[in-house]
């Protein structure tokens, strides 16, 4: 057992490399949850968003273009839930939970023709002056542009629900979808791009496991990954800034624990093993329970059909 | 009355139609994965090919991929007895209890197993000896490595995968004393994101050479990119690392399915009979070795694999002790099948714990 052996900042550039597909699929959901819509259907969406940017990434030959592919799919498969859930008013819970059964079968029908393909290579968008600086350069500014890209939608995401008036109108909706109509807010046209929006980031994080982190495509490679966004949303407390540092956390323990385990650590591996999940669980809620007077987050519509009462 | 005129006029067509078309046998498979994992699922599926070939219109084969190890394996199997099947290949570890709880419906239908341990009157078992063709890539491993350390991605802690590091390390260590495992457990058999991380960090930690004992290709993709070495597991996967790729362990199984149905057909097939065989029968195969390897290791490593072939050596062959230092193969002896089959302990040298 030595621990010298453990690289310290690769470990660091690794964690954010796990954490960023999970950081974007539930930047998204946030956004659908903070409208009043709850969808479970995140998996679905970025695994058919793994697919698809895939796909366009080997045709065009340009990882950019996959990248931006995988949000379109992601976003094409949230219009359909989209149209289930604010059109025709179906169950959320259960129409979420179908999505993310059609999004695994079609990507799967898609993705058949793609498996023991090498994508185009993705262009690492190291910061000039910035990646030079020893170990600090590795950790943090040698990453490609989603890496970056992620952390500015969380900001951006902060910014706009709690000093921008559409930020406050779409609280405003996903808190009591009732009074919000009453007052004229548009609550399907806030819903639907609020939907749209979670599907093309959660789409994001799949091209980016597919195009980035694997990178290739095999079927159900998202293994769950979707799950654990929307358990981020939640144990973040609907907070942009807990939810990366939850998954920070996450990826953090996952790359530790893999490390230890090469270095042949004697600790029970099962115990390493969940060791991600619960260290991330526990630090989220002791987060949330430390500033339990306030508002704990949870929009109060989460769910909850709109029906027009005119 | 002239509907029931129609239907009299229709059956006899119906039924002639059917045994126009009725082959003498039907096979059934069923997958845990996709076909297109280009791994365990894939190489099942060449070997049901392979079938096909071999009988052409007298057998008919039919899969169901994606089958979960659970009561939806036993309702796949029940399906495809009922649909006619007369032989039925269950091709992964988990469907061992829903395989003998559907044969004992269907005694006329033949059951066989992958890698089980549990027969009966219809059901027999078969697996491969994999750890043939690990000493011939764990050879090829330590002579390869020049970090010394070589990393070794392993899915659950069964005897399957800890006999297979522990016949690896021996072969490696025997071809360079230097060398040291790393092993990292993940706990699945297939996702690709958790065996990608798990082979960067193997990487990071200085390794060279990567082993695995999971299903997809990710690993091969991530060597490439980090200019490291990997071998094939299943198939080969050469497509997913050209300059990675060293050589692969091949599970073929088309010469012992088409044996087998052959045994059906005539009916000499038993239940209850377990079948292991490993490079000697054609069971694993070893892929082609890649030009990067020197010609002097390619021999040793092919004369490794000739000599498991022809009996006179085995992957275990002692002096060997256990992990603790405790003596476990004496010189000149070999391991016994019981041992092989409920291993449950590392070899000396190999540091960490397998998880309980």
């Amino acid at each position: 057992m030595d621990f010298s052996e453990i690289n310290i900042p690769i470990l660091i550039a690794s964690l954010i490399v796990t954490a960023t597909p999970l950081i974007l699929a539930a930047l998204g959901e946030l956004i659908a949850e903070k409208s009043g819509v709850l969808n479970l259907g995140v998996e679905g969406m970025m695994i058919i968003g793994a697919v698809s940017g895939f796909i366009i990434g080997v045709e065009t030959g340009s990882a950019l273009l996959g990248i931006i592919g995988s949000a379109v799919g992601g976003a094409l498969l949230s219009f359909l839930f989209a149209f289930i859930v604010l059109v025709m008013k179906a169950n959320q819970v259960a129409s979420g939970l179908a999505l993310t059964i059609f999004g695994l079968g079609i990507a799967a029908l898609l993705g058949h023709p793609y498996t023991g393909i090498a994508p185009p290579q993705f262009q690492s968008f190291s910061l000039p002056v910035l990646e030079d600086i020893p170990i600090i350069g590795v950790m943090f500014f040698q990453h490609d542009f989603v890496v970056y890209f992620s952390i500015l939608a969380s900001i951006a995401t902060w910014y706009f629900l709690k000093y921008s008036r559409r930020g406050l109108v779409l609280r405003s909706i996903g808190e009591n979808h009732d009074v919000a109509h009453s007052l004229g807010y548009k609550v399907i046209a806030t819903r639907f791009g609020s939907i749209l929006f979670g599907g093309a980031l959660a789409g994001l994080g799949g091209g980016y496991l597919s195009l980035v982190r694997v990178p290739q495509w095999t079927e159900g490679m998202t293994a769950g990954a979707g799950w654990i966004a929307l358990a981020l949303v939640v144990f973040s407390g609907w907070h942009p800034f807990r939810l990366i540092l939850g998954a920070y956390i996450f990826g953090g323990i996952t790359i530790l624990q893999l490390n230890l385990q090469a270095i042949g650590v004697n600790i029970n591996i099962a115990i390493l093993s969940m060791a991600p999940y619960l260290a991330t669980i526990i630090a989220l809620v002791i987060i949330s329970v430390s500033r339990i007077q306030g508002n704990k987050g949870a929009p109060g519509s989460l769910g909850v059909s709109f029906v027009k009462v005119t | 009355m002239r509907n029931l005129f129609k239907l009299i006029a229709i059956v006899p067509l119906l039924v002639f139609a059917n045994i126009g078309y009725t082959a003498d046998m039907k096979v059934g498979f069923i997958y845990i994965g996709p076909p297109g994992d280009h791994g365990w699922n894939y190489q099942h599926d060449v070997g049901r090919k392979a079938v096909d070939k071999a009988f052409g219109d007298k057998v008919e084969t039919v899969f169901q991929e994606n089958v979960p190890e659970s009561a939806d394996a036993e309702r796949v199997m029940t399906q495809m007895a009922l649909s006619g099947a007369d032989m039925i290949f269950a091709t992964s570890f988990g469907y061992m209890d829903p395989v003998l709880n559907v044969a004992k419906k269907f005694p006329k239908v033949k059951f066989e197993h992958a890698t089980g341990y549990k027969t009966a009157d219809n059901v027999s078992t078969y697996s491969a000896r994999f750890y043939e063709g690990r000493s011939v890539i764990g050879h090829v491993a330590g002579k390869m490595t020049k970090s010394n350390k070589i990393g070794y991605v392993a899915s659950f802690p069964i005897p399957e995968v800890v006999r297979g590091i522990n016949s690896a390390y021996l072969a490696a260590k025997k071809a360079n004393p230097n060398v040291e495992f790393k092993v990292i457990w993940i706990f699945t058999w297939y996702d690709p994101a958790k065996e990608a991380d798990a082979a960067k960090t193997l990487i990071s930690q200085g390794a060279d050479v990567i082993m695995q004992h999971v299903d997809s290709s990710a690993i091969m993709t991530v060597a490439e990119e980090a200019g490291v070495y990997a071998f094939g597991q299943a198939s080969d996967m050469s497509e997913f690392g050209p300059n990675a790729h060293l050589t692969a362990i091949i599970n073929g199984w088309g010469p012992y399915y088409v044996k087998r149905v052959k045994q059906a057909m005539n009916g000499t097939w038993k239940g209850g009979e377990q079948t292991f065989d490993g490079i000697k029968s054609g069971m694993v195969v070893i892929g082609d070795m890649s030009d990067k390897i020197p010609d002097d290791v390619k021999k040793e490593a092919m004369a490794i694999a000739d000599g498991i072939a022809s009996g006179s050596m085995h992957s275990f062959t002692g002096p060997v002790n256990k992990q603790d230092g405790s003596p476990w193969l004496k010189a000149g002896e070999t391991a016994d099948m019981g041992t092989l089959l409920g291993m449950n302990f590392y070899v000396e040298g190999i540091e960490g714990d397998i998880p309980k």
